[in-house]
């Protein structure tokens, strides 16, 4: 075992510290010490997204990073993204349009989505498949995923004309 | 009563019942992230237990040494086979009737065999004490071709040395398991040496695996005190591991609570009892405190059910004008180390004996050899019922082998050879009964709709086109026609470790007219929690969502077989069905009561009790609920409770039409599907939106089996594809939009008609990307080459016909 290290990060708005072995994954960190258990381990090898977060206004797999190299950093994951009383229109529309079925890919797909809508307010379909490209999902066929997305969009696109 | 005045309309829309496309009410905590998944649960003290693993995949074990593990701070026990032998645990019977280790005895048979188990304080140090567990292998020579472990001299299986008997009979071999056969021999020989034309091909249907999202785990709790055990893991079966668990650890079963919580995927990984569930248990046990084992995906990918590995030769005989007149199949089936095959106790092969297909096809015979390889345990059915995709990759390939012997389009082939409505119920000749099947409206609608006279011609111009040196793609046309077999099954003849597979529901309606209902099945993302309330909401007239669906915790619902081979909706289904009826009529004596009128004077419409021929007269199931809890009703009980233990008279046959079109890069080899069209009969439609999303999903998974997934192992028996860098999961950028449609075959002996379609998509779905590869070669000569077919195949493929010179 090594030497534990002070690990200070900001989760969905909130100040955490604890200790934590440096090569800890970033992934165990929130999962094991903060109790965050929204992102999930599918894979460890960066391959499946299931472990997805925002980082610093980036989408990053938390299974490719030593919780040493997060440190000081701001995160987002599933549990910061809407409430139960309000839901990320994202959320909705993953219900709507049945973009889910184990619910296992989920939290890392709409927390990936949330941060392809930012990149891209308004993509084609192709645009949404390459976007998501680092999300396996092998319940869905990715099919209603692709319309959730894109409903999202545009809805979220009309409220913000709406807004204008 | 049944027309549809607007009240009527209303009344029923409001149930949210049968037909009725629901949102699904799982859905609300998995986008939130709260679901509850096995490595979500923390109980107070937990350790974690992890496995030292064999990096050979045949050698004998000399010595291990667990001292350096057991001096790292934070290590609490490593577990050998000698550990748990006192215990009788260091093996376990298999659902195949065979036994496995559960920790290496001497010898390993497989690379990432179970060696030894390390319980530590957290998952790190359990990792680390996985490096310092010294072990010391001698390594003997392996077999990792079934057909080599046939004729050598070398014994994978010591411990059944002199066995000449097995769980199915004769055994040939020291390296042979079983020989099944179905059928009529003779008689097939005879219609194939008399026969016009035969066709005659080999193929292997490549080992691969299921692969769910996320991977086995289990979390085991012995409180010593009440000398009680509760277990948490990834159990798509949670009451035949309770009395599996009960049966190995000699805790008596009222004394094991097992619970399966939300199971990230299963498509029948998690049907098998594996060594990491034992560990955890007779961990529990030694230290008095709760251990978690959960595996990672390289240990799930190289230990922990494996599917398929078939090698198929098949003799398919016809008249020169297409009928056909007789079909053989022999099987060489690779079955790993230990045979763990979870199929019902009296199928070695499951339902492989579904071979002959939608065909009607007067005689058959099937042979399965089952083998012994250095490969990892498994032969569990990925997305399908037991062994069904192997026989409908086979059938499939074998009607377009028969066309091209017989210079014959496929499609018309088919058409000439299905088995027609009016001969269902239809007896096969490998054994089954058929229940229900229009098959040729099915094939002519799929064909009209995809234009397949105009693909035709088109493919045909292509092939002119690629000739005269204008293009460099080909054009394939993928067909399929498949029959499934599901809902296992009646308990006459389907067991699980002498379980009967039937399934159960048990209803309780509340005294304000919402209700519960456990069953014995459990979801793993088909959405139970949705679709059995509204199974139940067109049953007893009260609305879906008040309705709630519990499933997976043994100590509160009622005993099932659990859910594999699309078997919920046949037979939880019709459980959840017949239950409600008895409710149903329990409800009816209390209206009767209630309006002063005779039993037989009132009747059921839509979600009350009217008095015939005066429908102003009623009692809705809402007010009766509450009448059954507050009245005192001479004769009726208290109460409105229910339960259904259903045994299906039959099993149920969904099928369904598919047809693919494929562009291929002859010069990469890289396949782009343009079109893919499917069409199901799952009989009567529960929840469209679900049936399309299980579809999708199907098919998904059948394109990652036909066009790259696979288990593959080197010369030492070294797996190749133990990480998903190497193992083909398809990403939305790789995946087509699919186009779905259905008819309507309701199944006669169902109590809703409905047949269950979670595995149609899969199995129909393999051939037909497979097909659409082979078609678009056919005009060069291909009769046919095996999955999967990734770039660097089809590249060869093309290459070998001389398409690069
Ligand atoms: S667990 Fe991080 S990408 Fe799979
Ligand atoms: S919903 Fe199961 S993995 Fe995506």
């Amino acid at each position: 075992m090594t030497q534990k290290m002070h690990i200070k990060l900001t989760v969905n708005g909130e100040d955490k510290e604890f200790l934590a072995e440096p090569r800890e994954l970033l992934i165990y960190a929130l999962r094991e010490n903060l109790n965050i258990t929204g992102p999930h381990v599918g894979c460890e090898t960066s391959h499946c997204g299931a472990c997805t977060v925002t980082l610093n206004g980036k989408s990053v797999k938390s299974c490719t990073m030593f919780v040493a190299q997060a440190n000081g950093a701001e995160i987002t994951t599933i549990e910061g993204i809407g409430s139960p009383d309000s839901l990320h229109v994202l959320q909705e529309a993953f219900k709507e349009h049945h973009g889910l079925q184990c619910g296992f890919c989920t939290p890392g797909m709409i927390t990936r989505a949330t941060k392809l809508l930012e990149e891209n307010p308004n993509p084609s379909e192709e645009e949404v498949r390459f976007g998501m490209a680092g999300n396996i999902c092998r319940c869905t066929g990715y099919q209603n995923i692709v319309k959730s997305i894109l409903a999202a969009a545009s809805e979220l696109n009309a409220s913000k004309e709406a807004a204008q | 009563m049944n027309d549809m005045t607007p009240d009527r309309e209303e009344r029923s829309a409001n149930l949210k019942g049968l037909g009725c496309s629901r949102k699904r009410v799982e859905d609300a905590r998995f986008t939130q992230g709260k679901g509850n998944y096995v490595d979500d649960i923390k109980l107070p003290g937990m350790l974690h237990g992890d496995f030292v693993r064999s990096p050979y995949a045949h050698a004998r074990v000399v010595s291990i040494n667990k001292d350096a593990a057991l001096e790292l701070p934070g290590v609490v026990a490593v577990l050998t086979a000698e550990d748990l032998a006192p215990l009788n645990l260091h093996w376990m019977p298999t659902l195949a009737g065979d036994k496995q280790m559960v920790l290496a005895d001497g010898k390993v048979l497989f690379q990432g065999q179970e060696v030894a188990f390390v319980v530590a304080k957290d998952r790190y140090i359990a990792a680390d004490a996985v490096e310092l567990v010294e072990v010391e292998y001698e390594e003997l020579p392996v077999i990792v071709d079934p057909f080599e472990a046939l004729k050598t001299d070398v014994v994978l299986r010591e411990d059944l040395a002199g066995q000449t008997e097995g769980a199915h009979g004769p055994r040939k071999h020291h390296n042979h398991i079983f020989t099944w056969e179905q059928g009529d021999e003779a008689t097939t020989n005879q219609v194939l040496d008399d026969a016009e034309v035969v066709a005659e091909e080999t193929m292997y249907y490549h080992r691969t695996h299921p692969c769910p999202l996320e991977t086995c785990g289990s979390v085991a709790s012995m409180d010593k005190v009440n000398g009680k055990l509760t277990l948490y893991g990834t159990f798509q079966a949670p009451h035949v591991v309770r009395t599996v668990a009960s049966l190995l650890s000699g805790i008596e079963e009222h004394n094991i609570r097992v619970v399966s919580p939300d199971i990230g995927g299963g498509f029948g990984n998690k049907v098998g009892v594996y060594p990491g569930y034992v560990c955890s248990i007779v961990a529990s046990i030694v230290t008095g405190v709760p251990v978690k084992w959960v595996e990672d995906r390289m240990e799930n990918l190289m230990s922990t059910a494996f599917a398929r590995d078939y090698w198929m030769t098949g003799k398919i005989a016809a008249t020169k004008d297409g009928k056909i007149t007789g079909l053989h199949c022999h099987v060489t089936a690779d079955h790993g180390g230990f045979d763990a095959c979870a199929d019902p106790t009296k199928f070695p092969a499951g339902f492989m004996n579904i071979c002959t297909g939608s065909y009607d096809i007067p005689v058959a015979y099937l042979a399965v050899d089952g083998v012994y390889t250095n490969k990892a345990p498994g032969g569990v059915s990925y997305r399908c019922s037991f062994r069904v995709t192997e026989a409908v990759y086979f059938i499939e390939r074998m009607i377009e082998v028969l066309a091209i012997e017989l210079n014959m389009d496929a499609a018309e082939l088919r058409r000439i050879n299905f088995i027609k409505k009016d001969q269902f119920p239809y007896q096969s000749a490998l054994g089954w009964e058929y229940d229900s099947g229009d098959y040729h409206t099915a094939w002519e609608k799929a064909l009209k709709t995809v234009d397949y006279e105009g693909l035709r011609k088109e493919q045909a111009e292509r092939v002119e086109a690629f000739k005269r040196g204008e293009t460099r793609t080909l054009m394939g046309v993928g067909l399929s026609f498949f029959t499934e077999i599901v809902g296992a099954g009646p308990v006459k003849n389907c067991d699980i470790l002498g379980m009967g597979m039937f399934d159960s529901c048990e209803i309780r309606i509340h005294p304000t007219g919402s209700a519960i209902a456990r069953l014995g099945t459990i979801s793993q993302g088909q959405g139970h929690a949705t679709t059995f309330a509204q199974i139940l909401a067109s049953e007893i007239g009260l609305s879906a969502d008040s309705i709630t669906i519990e499933e997976g915790d043994t100590d509160t619902a009622p005993y099932g077989l659990g859910t594999y081979g699309s078997r919920s909706t046949p037979v939880a289904g019709a459980a959840t069905a017949m239950a409600g009826r008895k409710i149903r009529a329990k409800a009816q004596m209390i209206a009767a009561y209630l309006l002063e009128v005779h039993d037989d004077d009132v009747e059921w419409d839509i979600d009350r009790f009217v008095v015939k021929g005066a429908p102003e007269r009623f009692k809705t199931m809402k007010e009766i609920a509450y009448a059954a809890y507050n009245q005192a009703i001479p004769g009726v009980e208290p109460g409105l409770e229910a339960v259904s233990y259903y045994d299906p008279p039959n099993m149920t046959y969904p099928f369904g039409a598919y047809v693919c079109v494929m562009d291929i890069d002859v010069d990469t080899g890289v396949p782009e599907i343009r079109r893919f069209y499917a069409l199901d009969d799952c009989g009567t439609r529960i929840n469209p939106m679900i049936i399309e999303g299980q579809v999708h999903g199907g098919l998904t998974e059948a394109l990652a089996v036909a066009l790259g997934q696979e288990i593959a192992y080197d010369d030492l028996g070294n797996v190749k594809t133990g990480t998903l860098m190497d193992f083909f999961l398809p990403t939305a950028w790789e995946v087509p939009n699919y186009e779905t449609d259905h008819t309507v075959t309701p199944s006669p002996h169902h109590p809703i008609g409905a047949k269950g379609v979670g595995e149609s998509p899969h199995v129909g779905g393999v051939p037909c990307f497979s097909n659409a590869v082979q078609d678009a070669f056919r005009a060069f000569g291909l009769r046919h080459t095996n999955m999967p077919h990734d770039h660097w195949r089809i590249w060869q493929t093309a290459n070998r016909l001389g398409l690069h010179d």
